[in-house]
């Protein structure tokens, strides 16, 4: 009879303190050690004007951690404006674009810490080796990595060692594109911004990188997707942004 | 970010652009040529007086030097800009005006450098000699980089505009117009007797007060023309 007593003493308060702990602790201490859900990018009542032309207005969209934004849309309806604006090389005619909350144009250096961001230019040199070329960016980024991991990127995206000793002139522009995206393999920072990523590459590679994509979602980072093409991932990890154009 | 990593960027860009200047050493080695031929073609032009090729021999020098300068501006910024480096690089987290210094300080090794270098031989073929040949060495020591500094700024400015050769020709040679009147003086007056210290003194004030303003200015420029 006593031992019921204990027992219901025991489970009665194990189920006042089960809600304490979710209600309370688990918040403070993902506070605390930085995995909290808010943690996202915000765009409010973005507008762009390129030239003339009024590409959108009043524009509101949100990522999560562990979402990827697909920016789709017609030829110059204003995709890689948009991705440009969360980037922070262009600024916004109007709105504002913030990270955790705040600005990104007051948070500067601190949010370019965050982000990486692939253009559909490569940012790759010409007279530079693929393993020169990643070093350096990688090095320029102030993420900088060992040749060994620079080699293991390389082969993770598909180019084999033969091709790591040749002058990037020299490669397809497929090939010139995965040194390029080579570098979301080394790449440690929270949110992607990419710009047509999967342009000149073959099946096989586009898979890779949707891969690593997932990978990286799994991990709570963001990814912006400036894209024509579907993405094989999750509709749950998706997420779809039309521009009217 | 700490002291570390910013060096590490900079110090990153100046080997990359070493590199890449190794990589195609034409183009420094034509910028040099340029210097040698315009400097041999004042003798052919003005005739082989040795009192007048000492007269005119700073203010030669010094031109030459300006316009070796001036023709390698177009590599310092546009090559980045067309392959997409440039937007990287705006996007890094350390201050964009200390990767300016760095992407600067890599072109007046490649460019100015070499000018400092040979400037003695090209000085003896006018008949420098002894301190004034010293003084030459120094002052373009001290006035090169201010060259690349304030060219720097120039090249940022005209970066996508067509025709840009001439129009940042155009921006530049007026604010060279100290730069040469301090380097070119500094010569003259220790060929006259006088020394050259004052002068001197001015291109390195010069040199101290583009070292912290230029950076800072082309890094504007650059994001400007990203925009």
């Amino acid at each position: 009879m006593q031992d019921g007593g204990i027992n219901c003493l025991i489970s009665r308060s194990i189920s006042r303190l089960t809600p304490l702990v979710f209600q309370r602790l688990v918040p403070l201490l993902s506070a605390v050690l930085g995995v909290d859900k808010r943690i996202m990018l915000q765009a409010v009542a973005l507008s762009c004007r390129r030239g003339e032309r009024r590409l959108f207005s009043d524009l509101n969209v949100q990522v999560e951690r562990g979402k990827l934004l697909a920016v789709v849309g017609e030829n110059g309806s204003g995709k890689t404006s948009l991705l440009r604006i969360f980037s922070s090389l262009l600024p916004p005619e109007d709105g504002s674009v913030r990270w955790e909350g705040e600005d990104i144009h007051q948070l500067k250096e601190l949010y370019s810490g965050q982000l990486m961001y692939l253009g559909h230019l490569n940012g790759i040199k010409d007279d530079l080796t693929a393993v020169e070329n990643l070093l350096s960016s990688m090095a320029l980024a102030g993420e900088p990595c060992s040749e060994s991991g620079a080699k293991e990127a390389l082969e993770a995206i598909g180019l084999k060692r033969v091709v790591h000793r040749l002058p990037s002139k020299v490669l397809s522009q497929g090939q010139k594109r995965r040194v390029a995206l080579a570098r979301l393999w080394l790449s440690t920072r929270p949110l992607w911004l990419l710009d047509e990523p999967f342009t000149s590459l073959d099946t096989a590679s586009t898979a890779v990188v949707t891969q690593r994509l997932h990978a990286h979602l799994q991990r709570e980072g963001l990814v912006v997707v400036v894209t024509h093409q579907e993405i094989a991932l999750p509709a749950e990890r998706l997420q779809r942004l039309r521009l009217a154009g | 970010m700490s002291h570390s990593s910013m060096w590490d960027s900079i110090s990153g860009i100046i080997r990359r652009d070493l590199l890449l200047a190794m990589r195609r050493w034409s183009d420094a080695a034509m910028s040099v040529f340029f210097l040698v031929i315009v400097v041999s073609l004042f003798p052919l032009g003005v005739g082989p007086e040795p009192a007048v090729l000492r007269t005119i021999a700073p203010g030669v020098l010094w031109v030459a030097a300006l316009l070796t300068c001036l023709l390698s501006l177009s590599r310092v910024f546009t090559p980045d800009y067309l392959d997409g480096v440039l937007e990287q690089m705006v996007l890094v987290p350390q201050p964009l005006s200390l990767l300016v210094l760095g992407k600067v300080l890599a072109h007046w090794m490649i460019s100015g450098l070499p000018v400092v270098l040979l400037s003695p031989l090209l000085g003896l073929q006018f008949g420098l000699e002894g301190e004034a040949l010293g003084v030459l060495v120094l002052s373009l020591l001290l006035g090169t980089p201010t060259l690349s500094m304030i060219g720097a700024i120039g090249a940022a400015l005209v970066l996508g505009v067509r025709g840009s050769g001439l129009l940042v020709a155009l921006l530049v040679l007026p604010l060279y117009v100290p730069v040469l009147i301090f380097g070119a003086g500094a010569v003259t007056s220790s060929m006259a007797g006088i020394g050259g210290e004052a002068n001197l003194s001015l291109l390195g004030a010069c040199l101290v007060l583009s070292l912290f303003l230029a950076p800072w200015a082309t890094a504007a420029a650059l994001r400007i023309a990203l925009e």
